[in-house]
């Protein structure tokens, strides 16, 4: 093993101020390769723990390539593309809706590749966004402060469930903070659009005082120390992950349907060098080849087609679609009618 | 490509003219395809357009008297299904922007009545085919317009003309082969009647003189009419000809007999041998005009028959014997000896008796006549696959004459006198019976076989 490659030069958790950036990251992390020459920038939303093993690989393959990784919510990297045309070579996001909204206003590059070839076209559009995960929306439940009550099966069973059991559930409940997560926004709309349940549950759930949240990981955490019993629309992937650390927790799809997000790659056009980003869409297209990493990271690779096949999982389809939610007036409704229902007295 | 059409055949300029047609044709065809076909994709898309901006102009609603937008998820989705086309939209009220992208352009707003207007043109680096729509909405009991702009850019449309382009060049390449094929048949068929024509007046034997009969075209019946007349006259003519001939032999053989026994007479009561001599050699060219106007009737009526067969069964030994016993006298005054031999049976044969009579004896005439005095000629008859009658003589031969030039008329060896049509004569019978007439010359140049071949 090389030490000195692999050397972490700086683990920083920061929020800028008064810096050159104006949009804000949450972590950083900078691989060093051979050479000094080649430096590959990404952007992404997905944890340095998370993608970590995925740029090992990477650079044990192209070891020529240091790579500089920058963490950031799906909010703060539209506001490095969008706006500040910041200088990344490849932008990684689960916010799939903000990652079309870029393609769509001319803001991502095409790449083609023999992999690319190969995508299924439900995972790609316009041969500028790449999915390259497919994660599905879970909820999670704490076994040990759950008891012994049936578990729910459709969002329907649990809205009851919450109905019949107040005082039980009363602040134990967490899900995504919809007005600053980008992929908790996705998946509120995405349910808002397959199901009446969801302003119900949404209506329970506040007057539960429900816990809100920024990401997955927080919530995991959560239920797993007994705060919360239950966490809504947690990404499977790092709930799956967490097992391993966390066995009081248990995972729960409902049957009546579960939304599968796709993670996505796209090169923007301030990117400085395409070839290299490039060189990592494939590589994470290659995914399902190395089923270590699939173990490693927890991310199912988007090449399995299987839960595209399952007339359980709602895939959100990469399109002009997912523009609508961002609509200005839309959004606005949205997040008040949530609001509304979240914040009861 | 003038040189062709100027002295190549009628076919040939048929089919390529026909070609040219189909070219256009193709070409034609190929151009409306893709006129049509393009601007099918495009009313689609236009269509899909419009859709989008109705179900956007359906959503608009108003809230304490303020337009607000329920901005519909199948809005934006439905364009998005036919091709992964870039998606902009805007939504403006008293011209104020309520949502979408703020510079999508207006579109020369006064000429918008409260219909849908379409254009194209330029947004965000590409080419984008757009809608407006105007829509009334009333807000506290007054109206105000509402203008919806739906674009898309035209990746799908490309995409889609292009796949048209590409089965449009397939489809009037297919055609234009196909209608080249076609041309080429039709040139052969148009012709066919021609062809059958001149088939069947190529194939005629020398002496059919029949009209042309048979269906043949409105085009080609001038042309048929002034053949079947040419035909008549021809025929007409050489039957004229034919008959003069006979009729002058006849007039000439019957003075010459009567010539003939004068000079005997005469030869008889002459006492001087020079005299002698001299009316000898009379005797001797009078023998041969009345052999020449013999073979002159022969060849006459042997062209005759020719045309009217007239079939029955003749037993060729028997004819063969008959001949050589007519012309033993004859072969007697040179001391000529005749051999036959002769296979006896299944030597029946269907002909025409009178003709094969004329055609044996001419050919003994022949070998007798070239023939030296005191030798044999030798006579067989018989079948081996086809029927053979052979007459082998000890004569000079023919050597030095091309074979086949012996049948014609005239062709004589040199210091013989003679018309020369034996031969001719016997040539005509066997062609007449479907036979035919060989000459084997033999190697040392003495002697000659003359074998008149009949089918089975």
């Amino acid at each position: 093993m090389r030490f000195t490659r692999f050397t972490d030069l700086i683990t920083l958790t920061f929020i800028l101020t008064g810096s050159a950036f104006s949009y804000e990251i949450e972590d950083k992390k900078f691989y060093k390769g051979n050479q000094n020459e080649e430096r590959l920038r990404i952007i992404s939303t997905a944890d340095i723990t998370a993608f970590e093993p995925i740029i090992m690989a990477f650079q044990k393959e192209f070891q020529d390539i240091d790579i500089d990784y920058v963490v950031a919510s799906s909010s703060e990297i539209m506001k490095a593309i969008y706006i500040e045309n910041a200088k990344f070579d490849l932008v990684i996001s689960s916010a799939m809706d903000l990652q079309t909204k870029l393609a769509n206003d001319g803001l991502a590059q095409t790449y083609k590749s023999i992999e690319v070839e190969k995508l299924p076209v439900w995972a790609q559009w316009r041969g500028q966004v790449f999915g390259f995960t497919q994660e599905p929306a879970v909820m999670v439940i704490s076994k040990q402060h759950y008891g012994d009550l049936p578990l729910p099966k459709t969002r329907d069973q649990f809205v009851a469930l919450l109905r019949q059991y107040p005082d039980k559930f009363r602040g134990r409940i967490g899900t995504y903070d919809v007005t600053n997560s980008g992929l908790g926004y996705l998946f509120a709309t995405q349910d808002s659009r397959n199901t009446d349940s969801f302003w119900r549950l949404t209506d329970i759930m506040g007057r539960l005082k429900v816990k809100l949240y920024c990401c997955s990981g927080d919530m995991i955490r959560e239920v797993s120390n007994g705060q919360l019993i239950f966490a809504y629309n947690v990404l499977g992937s790092y709930a799956q992950n967490s097992l391993k650390n966390f066995p009081e927790i248990e995972i729960v799809s409902f049957d009546d349907f579960s939304t599968v997000m796709m993670r996505t790659a796209l090169i923007p056009i301030a990117s400085q060098r395409p070839d290299l980003a490039g060189k990592m869409i494939d590589f994470l297209l290659k995914l399902d080849s190395r089923q270590d990493l699939v173990a490693l990271s927890g991310l199912q690779p988007v090449t399995n087609g299987n839960l595209h096949e399952d007339k359980k999982t709602r895939p959100i389809r990469l399109g002009p679609g997912l523009l609508v939610f961002l609509d200005r007036l839309r959004k606005e409704n949205f997040i008040r009618n949530w609001e509304s229902s979240i914040y009861q007295e | 490509m003038t040189l062709i059409i100027q002295t190549g055949s009628i076919q040939r300029r048929l089919a390529l003219q026909l070609s040219i047609v189909a070219g256009i044709l193709s070409f034609t065809l190929f151009m409306l395809i893709q006129v049509v076909a393009e601007r099918a994709a495009m009313d689609t898309q236009d269509n899909i357009l419009k859709a989008s901006a109705a179900s956007i102009a359906d959503a608009l609603y108003t809230e304490n008297g303020i337009v607000r937008l329920e901005l519909p998820y199948s809005a934006l989705s439905m364009l998005g299904t036919i091709s992964q086309d870039r998606v902009f939209y805007r939504v403006l009220f008293k011209g104020e922007t309520l949502t979408g992208y703020d510079d999508l352009p207006l579109q020369n707003e006064n000429s918008l009545t409260n219909k849908s207007k379409f254009s194209t043109f330029r947004y965000k680096g590409e080419e984008v085919r757009s809608i407006m729509l105007k829509r009334s909405i009333g807000v506290n009991g007054a109206f105000s317009d509402a203008v919806i702009i739906v674009a898309q850019t035209r990746l799908g449309l490309n995409l889609i003309s292009q796949k048209i382009t590409r089965t449009a060049t397939a489809i009037g390449v297919v055609f234009f082969l196909f209608g080249t094929g076609l041309s080429v048949w039709a040139a052969n068929i148009a012709l066919t009647p021609l062809n059958r024509i001149a088939i069947a007046v190529s194939r005629r034997g020398p002496k059919d003189l029949r009209p042309v009969t048979g269906t043949s075209p409105l085009e080609l019946k001038p042309l048929v009419d002034a053949l079947n007349s040419f035909i008549l006259r021809l025929k007409s003519s050489l039957l004229r000809s034919e008959d003069f001939i006979s009729e002058a032999a006849h007039r000439v053989r019957t003075p010459l007999a009567t010539v003939r026994t004068q000079a005997e007479v005469i030869h008889r009561s002459l006492n001087k041998s020079k005299n002698k001599t001299a009316l000898r050699e009379m005797i001797r060219a009078i023998d041969e005009s009345s052999r020449s106007a013999g073979q002159l009737l022969d060849h006459a009526m042997v062209n005759f028959r020719a045309d009217q067969f007239e079939v029955n069964t003749v037993n060729l030994p028997e004819l063969v014997r008959d001949v050589c016993e007519r012309l033993s006298p004859l072969a007697g005054l040179k001391d000529i000896v005749i051999n036959i031999q002769s296979q006896e049976s299944d030597m029946s044969f269907q002909g025409d008796t009178i003709l094969l009579q004329n055609a044996l004896r001419n050919i003994l005439d022949n070998a007798i006549k070239y023939s030296p005095d005191d030798s044999e000629i030798s006579v067989n008859c018989f079948r081996n696959e086809k029927f053979v009658i052979s007459f082998q003589d000890s004569g000079r031969g023919f050597s030095g004459i091309d074979h086949t030039d012996r049948f014609t008329r005239g062709t004589n060896v040199s210091d013989v006198i003679g018309s020369g049509l034996g031969l001719t004569i016997a040539n005509d019978v066997a062609i007449a019976h479907g036979g035919s007439l060989f000459i084997n010359d033999s190697k040392k140049g003495v002697g000659s076989c003359v074998s008149l071949v009949l089918p089975i």
